[in-house]
């Protein structure tokens, strides 16, 4: 066979294909800004008019200027509440809470989620997706009859939980430890079945490689864990406003609510304030950990 | 260091018999390779082994002792895998050390093992970094020094050669067996590549459907392979099997295989073949380098005929042919010189010295 050489006519196409190729692509591009920017604004807003309003006096609250604009700002709301007794008692019990909510959930949830993705023993997989039915069950539905248990065991034991903010460690984790034993689950099963067979094969024990290995290698999804742990225990509002009420074993969210509307009044600069400075813990685990977060959550899906 | 033994080894998944009665002899130093496709049992048999998987029935001895209930920890045994399995958050040297650090080792002796068998493989610049900043032939070398410096009984291989590229795959399968000449550790390797087997193994087992079909040394199976099976899985280009029956004519044995075809066979193979029934079906099988060129003074044995090539696959120092026999695509070997071209007429020669016969049913050899 003679060669020949190829003249490749629809060579000079391939530019004007590029063009309208980047022409999509910028259309697109177009597109997701303008969805971005409504997001944004729309999930952007609240805050804003939050810490706006932070910055008032009531005086100007009440008074009918432009909600928008400060035109007297002061930081009276921040050292009232900063230097309030019941504040900062709230901050404590809701640190406390989340604290030991998510060492305990942590505690449960990581080797649990470990026995049921490697040990492999009768019945851990139904287990593992009533773990998860388990989360799906709402609060609203749970806290009447827990509330009644909580009761039945004070009469029986003569042990008073009830009103004290450490009930609260015993109620949070049957939210936390279901969702975080679920992602917990996702990311050990996704770790090659060889890792384990080899450290076995070095002479580890189980727990040693849950704790040498599996941990270590799972970090992300860990961390992704302890984020959603803590922020379920920060943010819950119905269990403890069920189950505290005296101010002094009050968490944030409930104290905010509950000591700064008297009555019919609301004392609406100090509540924007008090929400303010009780959603900046969170914010600020969530800047440091992000990266963390998302790679947990992505990999824990898939592999769900 | 250890002797393996297999006692009937059984191993069934629910009701799916994945190794059926094996019994395997393994001596002290020996490289032995389990050899067969892909479910055949292979990588399960080293698993039981290992310890990894339960045996349904049988025993499994290491160095004398039934180990069958024996934790893999306990078995003092080494194990590669195809995907390396290294820690990926540890460095070489923590990779390597992990299984003498639970063991408690004292900190010098574990940095002497280290520095030694990250000499033997050739990564001492290699021993801080972390597995991902590493390429795959330099991953399986780390797999290997883990086992090294453990120093176990036994070597098991799981495929490790599967996921590196051609080049390398040659590359390492000398190291493996500079390797085992150094440390001379009792070792088997799974794989389900032939040429692997061939060129590691001092024994070669190969399996089949959950079953030994011959255990041997890399010659005696390519020469005196005992089953179709084994004919056909051991060598490349594969063997031959041409459809055949023997015959009498002129008081000579001779295996037909077409109406116009036929050859005498040597003294030594026709005394062999005496008892065939003549009516039985049967398939001569031919390695393609003893279908060559014709010479001009064929040896005893040796038989030229004329046959038209369909297809020629110059490889250089050889070029491989390709032609039907009555239906069936033959494979040979001729000299580059020979001037063999694609649909071109030539005259080769058989070497029915080396040929097999086999029982087209059973598959046995004869």
């Amino acid at each position: 066979m003679t060669s020949t050489v190829v003249i490749d006519k629809a060579a000079p196409t391939r530019p004007v294909k590029l063009r309208s190729m980047s022409r999509d692509r910028t259309w697109a591009l177009r597109w997701s800004y303008f969805f971005l920017t409504l997001f944004a604004v729309f999930a952007l807003v609240p805050p804003l008019y939050m810490v706006i309003t932070s910055l008032k006096t009531s005086a100007e609250i009440s008074a009918a200027t432009n909600p928008w604009w400060v035109y007297h700002p002061t930081l009276s709301n921040y050292v009232e509440l900063l230097t309030s007794n019941q504040f900062l008692t709230f901050f404590r019990n809701s640190a406390l809470v989340s604290i030991f909510v998510v060492t305990i959930t942590m505690l449960i949830s990581v080797p649990a989620a470990f026995a049921l993705a490697r040990m492999r023993f009768w019945g851990s997989a139904t287990l593992a997706t009533g773990v998860f039915l388990t989360y799906l069950i709402p609060e609203t539905l749970l806290f009447l009859p827990l509330f009644k248990m909580f009761v039945a065991f004070g009469d029986l034991t003569g042990i008073q939980l009830i009103n004290k903010w450490y009930v609260l460690l015993v109620i949070y984790p049957t939210l936390t430890v279901p969702f975080c034993t679920w992602i917990m689950i996702g990311y050990f099963a996704s770790i090659p079945k060889e890792l384990d067979e080899a450290a076995i094969i070095d002479g580890a024990s189980w727990f040693q490689t849950l704790t040498r290995i599996f941990i270590p290698v799972a970090l992300p999804g860990l961390i992704a864990a302890t984020i959603f742990a803590f922020t379920v225990s920060w943010a819950q509002f119905l269990y403890p406003l069920v189950f505290t009420t005296s101010t002094d074993q009050l968490v944030l969210p409930v104290g905010i609510v509950t000591t700064l509307i008297k009555g019919d009044v609301f004392a609406w600069g100090q509540i924007m304030t008090g929400a303010l400075l009780g959603a900046a813990p969170p914010l600020i685990i969530y800047a440091f950990l992000m990266d963390y977060y998302i790679a947990g959550l992505t990999a824990g899906a898939t592999k769900g | 260091m250890a002797d393996v033994t297999l006692r009937k080894v059984v191993k069934k998944y629910d009701d799916v018999e994945a190794v059926r009665g094996i019994d395997l002899d393994i001596a002290d130093h020996e490289f032995v390779v389990l050899v067969g496709p892909s479910g055949c049992g292979k990588s399960t048999t080293l698993r039981m082994i290992a310890g990894l998987e339960d045996i349904t029935d049988g025993d499994i001895m290491i160095g004398g002792d039934v180990v069958n209930d024996v934790p893999p920890k306990d078995r003092d045994i080494a194990m590669v895998f195809q995907n390396y399995a290294l820690y990926p958050h540890m460095t070489v040297a923590e990779n390597m050390s992990f299984g003498l650090r639970l063991k408690r080792y004292p900190k010098a002796e574990i940095k002497t093992r280290i520095d030694e068998a990250a000499r033997m493989l050739d990564i001492v610049e290699l021993v801080d970094r972390k597995p991902k900043q590493l390429s795959g032939g330099q991953r399986q070398r780390v797999a290997m020094g883990r086992a090294i410096v453990r120093n176990p009984k036994v070597f098991l291989f799981d495929e490790p050669l599967s996921n590196l590229d051609a080049k390398l795959r040659v590359q390492m399968r000398i190291e493996i067996k500079k390797v085992h000449q150094k440390v001379r550790t009792t070792t088997v390797y799974v794989t389900h590549d032939q040429v692997e087997a061939m060129t590691l193994a001092d024994r070669v087992v190969v399996m089949n459907h959950g079953r030994i079909e011959q255990i041997g040394t890399p010659n005696e199976l390519y020469h005196n392979p005992a089953t179709k099976f084994v004919a056909s899985f051991i060598g490349s280009p594969a063997m031959n099997f041409i459809p055949c029956r023997l015959e009498e004519s002129g008081g000579k044995l001779h295996v037909r295989i077409t109406d116009r075809l036929a050859f005498p066979l040597p003294p030594a193979r026709a005394a062999r073949y005496q008892g065939v029934s003549r009516t039985d079906k049967l398939l001569l099988g031919l390695r393609p380098e003893h279908i060559t060129e014709a010479s001009p003074h064929p040896e005893t044995g040796v038989e030229n005929f004329d046959a038209t090539l369909d297809v020629t696959e110059p490889m250089g120092m050889e070029t491989l042919i390709y032609f039907a026999l009555e239906g069936t695509q033959v494979c040979g070997r001729v000299n580059p010189n020979a001037g063999a071209q694609d649909g071109a007429p030539l005259r080769l020669a058989v070497d029915l010295n080396n040929m097999h016969l086999l029982n087209e049913v059973s598959g046995a050899v004869i």
